[in-house]
């Protein structure tokens, strides 16, 4: 929860190669952007592992480190709600098949924790499929003034 | 700064002292590289000291967890140190923080090796 009534709105679209440069480019942007429209320190750190995770999504299993996609990133502060879209260029997957970290037999997985998180770190997490093949992920953190 | 890891040997306990970000990349390599070294040269007692560890993301805790699997398959033991509050908090979210076993003392961990 943090005082955010006086700050201004901010939004910032960008379109990001598919490489792991990319994915610390967006977290900072985003993690400055919530910085200028009140987080507190806690809910920084969520946000830039929340984007950090949809980015490296996007980019590896997405699209595959392609330099021929792209991810679009969009960051919008409005005063109430801190909002990121992350989107690919990939061929989309079955959101139903992402395994459940937590079950007794994917504890040991090497993989498969990011959306996990993503959730854990957000208090909304919303997936789509694109009619162009893709998938676009939006990131919610609630501003909520004292 | 990525990772840098720097090995120290206890008694018969490798230390690896993990400083930096464990991210996809550099960070995540490098710790996966040097655990299977240590494997390699049949080192079974590792202690993993994380306490200059700044960052770490889900890529970083799944080579924790093949860093852990990797060594307990080979009969050995893997051991986390010194957990700031994001990299203890990560691994009790996601169930880990019981399957590791986990201590605040460098001391009491290369004992409990015995």
């Amino acid at each position: 929860m943090q005082e955010n009534a006086n700050r201004a709105p901010e939004s910032v679209e960008r379109l990001l190669d598919s490489t792991l440069e990319s994915v610390d480019s967006a977290e900072e942007l985003a993690v400055g952007m919530a910085e200028r429209a009140g987080v507190d320190e806690d809910d920084l750190m969520k946000i830039g592992m929340a984007v950090r995770e949809s980015m490296v999504n996007a980019v590896v299993h997405g699209n595959r480190y392609s330099a021929h996609k792209k991810v679009r990133l969009s960051v919008a502060a409005n005063g109430e709600r801190f909002i990121v879209q992350i989107a690919d260029a990939g061929e989309g997957f079955d959101f139903a098949s992402i395994p459940d970290p937590l079950a007794e037999e994917n504890l040991l997985r090497t993989s498969g924790r990011g959306i996990f998180l993503i959730r854990s770190f957000m208090d909304d997490f919303q997936m789509r499929h694109l009619e162009s093949g893709g998938t676009e992920v939006t990131l919610v953190k609630n501003l909520v003034s004292k | 700064m990525s990772v840098k890891l720097t090995t120290r040997q206890v008694g018969d306990v490798t230390v690896v002292d993990v400083a930096g970000r464990i991210t996809l990349g550099e960070g995540s390599s490098a710790l996966r590289d040097a655990v299977r070294d240590m494997v390699s040269k049949n080192q079974k007692k590792i202690l993993l000291n994380l306490g200059d560890v700044s960052y770490i993301d889900s890529s970083g805790i799944g080579e924790l967890v093949s860093g852990f699997t990797t060594v307990t398959n080979g009969g050995g033991n893997l051991k986390l140190l010194n957990l700031n509050k994001r990299v203890k908090d990560l691994l009790q979210i996601t169930k880990l923080y019981t399957v590791f076993e986990v201590h605040e003392d460098e001391a009491a961990a290369i004992r409990s090796f015995a």
